[in-house]
């Protein structure tokens, strides 16, 4: 079997598998590359209809060219779409300019996705977060369950072996479960070609400069690239050796600040 | 480049060099990028260490900290001959739930021993939990070579004891490798200080590793899920053996229903003619509905049962007493139960039996036990059918044990 379907397969019998668990249940889309792969994953896993809302968190601060692909392609897949706005924190002007990164990241996102999660009552989250991302997430269960203050307990993880994914405990509040985080950057992007998956244009190369991840326009910062084509962006990571979110600006202020977003209930 | 990823598991006691042999290979392959050495830098500077190889897999504030690894990390790196996951397993006692989270996913291991120590406890407990989940790729790292200024008769004399060590768990280990994990020597480049050491580096070492080959077996088809799909009903499942073909004839177990596959699907592929092992698709069948944990087989070749005799492994931290409430899961299927007999349970660190017709299991134990279950299920050898040979046992939320039919 080829190394794309391996992995495909087994995204989508984790997808199955959280379905079948939980009703309560909903995607997190961001409309970056992996999230929109895991939209596409989940499309396969229901034969084209997705039984559950998608959810995009929107701090506000996302490029213009995000939001006209979340609507575009939320018509055209006939997506129940949600969107989740800590609005409190957005009157109040809360911004990457007023305190820290970590501030700015857990108001905007992490608390508007508690807000979200509390609102519709949800008991299980898929996310695409993969493991070569990033240290911390290279920690991650398939089946994370998070607690009330949706704590990640990072020092005292559940087993799980062979596809067998934890129950709900008493104690558990949510579940973030994870479908695509066995796949690399490069898996993505050839998977991605394979599938002839839509991305947003953000990713393309103009004018020599191209985002390798995207996000929040005011903490994303472009890379120097003519990879103006999904071909050409395998050929550049097949190449290239700096790591995918040195353009993330979160990642930079403390070298724990991702691990302590997460512990918080960030992605 | 071969399709397949290889999982690699990397196990050993504490300060073995586990980590700081991941993080060795990742650099001397050239795969960690400049931006995340840096970063290692940084942090080695701030815990006063020189450049610690270790904090390229010990992300966590605390692990850096103590030093420590407390849960695995998988880590992906390439050769020209395949990829592959490597997953850094923690050492202590306290995560072995960790360790057997990575073990179980692996079809080949490295095994650490620091040659100042020796064989420890953990030692021998991870190569019991390897021989036990079936891991029979492995190759042993005598590590820290340098703190033995490189003599070839302290590496043979550890040599021999870890070749007692496994032939008594039938476990003949590929390769023994000396090295030094820190300094770099026979990791992915060949040692100068290691002249009289004839065999691979680890690199070639793993690159020398099978890869898990899909045996031709009986079909077994495990049924997740009931869809409706435009209108018409659907099961999901995944081929967990075999080949699962359209206009198949097939028995419907535990009940063993005869039942034919009338169409076999997936997303845009409307109409397949086969799927292979491992493929996740959609069926449709000729003959009363189907229901998540049925298995369809064809020929009746599984165990069809109430009453498991298995090895078990406990991996919590409470220990277990006799007719608690348990949750047998394996593949799809999910049935209430209880051990009904401990007829042994031993420690896997020293393997001395230390009760038999026991009452309770005790934490990181091992025990032969037989589980009475409320329901009938399909069950097969471990070593024949790894699918339908293995399960989780769960208590009130939790997996507490690893279980293998034997």
């Amino acid at each position: 079997m080829e190394h794309l379907t391996i992995l495909e397969n087994k995204s989508i019998f984790i997808i199955r598998e959280a379905y079948y668990r939980f009703k309560d249940i909903a995607m997190l889309w961001s409309v970056g590359k992996d999230s929109t792969t895991l939209l596409w994953l989940c499309r396969k896993a229901f034969f084209g209809q997705i039984p559950f809302p998608v959810i995009h968190i929107d701090t506000t601060y996302k490029f213009p060219e995000m939001y006209r692909f979340r609507d575009e392609y939320a018509k055209k897949w006939g997506l129940n779409l949600i969107v989740g706005r800590n609005e409190g924190q957005i009157e109040a002007a809360m911004g990457p300019g007023k305190g820290s990164k970590l501030d700015c990241c857990n108001e905007l996102k992490t608390n508007a996705l508690k807000e979200t999660i509390g609102k519709y009552g949800l008991k299980a989250l898929l996310l695409g977060i993969r493991r070569d991302e990033h240290g911390i997430r290279a920690k991650e269960r398939v089946f994370s369950p998070r607690d009330e203050n949706f704590k990640w307990d990072y020092e005292n993880q559940p087993a799980e072996l062979w596809d067998q994914y934890k129950s709900t405990a008493a104690e558990d509040n949510h579940f973030r479960v994870h479908p695509i985080l066995h796949m690399t950057e490069l898996d993505i992007w050839r998977y991605i070609k394979r599938e002839n998956i839509p991305m947003s244009e953000l990713y393309f190369s103009k004018e020599g400069k191209r985002y390798r991840s995207i996000g929040c326009a005011p903490c994303c910062s472009p890379i120097e690239s003519n990879a103006s084509s999904v071909d050409e962006i395998i050929s550049e990571l097949e190449t290239s050796n700096t790591s995918e979110r040195s353009g993330r600006a979160q990642d930079k202020e403390d070298a724990y600040t991702m691990q302590k977003l997460r512990s918080l209930g960030y992605m | 480049m071969e399709e397949r990823s290889l999982h690699i598991v990397i196990v050993g006691h504490v300060d073995h060099g586990k980590s700081t042999l991941v993080g060795r290979l990742i650099y001397d392959t050239g795969s960690l990028p400049p931006e995340k050495l840096e970063e290692i830098r940084k942090a080695s500077e701030l815990q006063g260490r020189e450049l610690e190889f270790a904090y390229i897999m010990d992300n966590l504030e605390e692990e850096r900290k103590k030093g420590i690894t407390i849960d695995i990390a998988h880590t992906f790196f390439m050769t020209k001959k395949r990829r592959y996951v490597i997953i850094d397993a923690p050492g202590h006692k306290e995560f072995l739930k960790n360790m057997i989270s990575g073990t179980s996913q692996a079809e080949a291991a490295l095994l650490l021993i620091d040659i100042s120590q020796g064989i420890q406890e953990q030692t021998r407990r991870h190569c019991y939990i390897l021989s036990l989940l079936g891991v029979r790729q492995i190759a042993v790292l005598v590590n820290k070579m340098d703190l033995a200024g490189y003599r070839e008769e302290s590496f043979n004399e550890i040599r021999n004891e870890i070749e007692i060590l496994l032939k008594g768990l039938k476990i003949i280990p590929s390769y023994i490798i000396p090295v030094s994990a820190s300094k770099g020597e026979n990791v992915a480049l060949r040692s100068e200080k290691l002249t009289w050491y004839k065999g691979p580096t680890i690199l070639e070492a793993l690159d020398n590793f099978d890869t898990l080959k899909i045996e031709d077996k009986g079909l077994r088809f495990a049924v997740q899920d009931l869809y409706t799909v435009v209108g018409e009903p659907v099961a999901v499942g995944r081929v967990e053996a075999g080949v699962l073909r359209k206009g198949q004839d097939v028995f419907v177990l535990p009940e063993k229903r005869k039942a034919r596959i009338t169409k076999i699907k997936k997303y845009l592929e409307e109409d397949m003619p086969f799927a292979a092992t491992g493929d996740c698709v959609g069926i449709r069948i000729e003959g009363p509905g189907l229901k998540r944990g049925q298995i369809l087989s064809d020929k009746i070749l599984s165990t069809i049962t109430d009453t498991i005799h298995a090895n078990i492994f406990w991996m919590v931290d409470k220990e277990y007493r006799l007719g608690t409430p348990i949750i047998f899961r394996c593949a799809t299927q999910e049935v209430k139960g209880s051990i009904r007999k401990i007829l042994k349970r031993f420690d896997p660190a020293s393997i001395e039996v230390v009760e038999h017709n026991a009452t309770t299991i005790k934490p990181a134990e091992v025990a032969e036990v037989e589980i009475g279950l409320e329901a009938m299920v399909t069950v097969d050898n471990f070593f024949e059918v790894p699918e339908l040979g293995r399960f989780v046992l769960e208590h009130a939320g939790y997996p507490v044990a690893g279980g293998i039919i034997v």
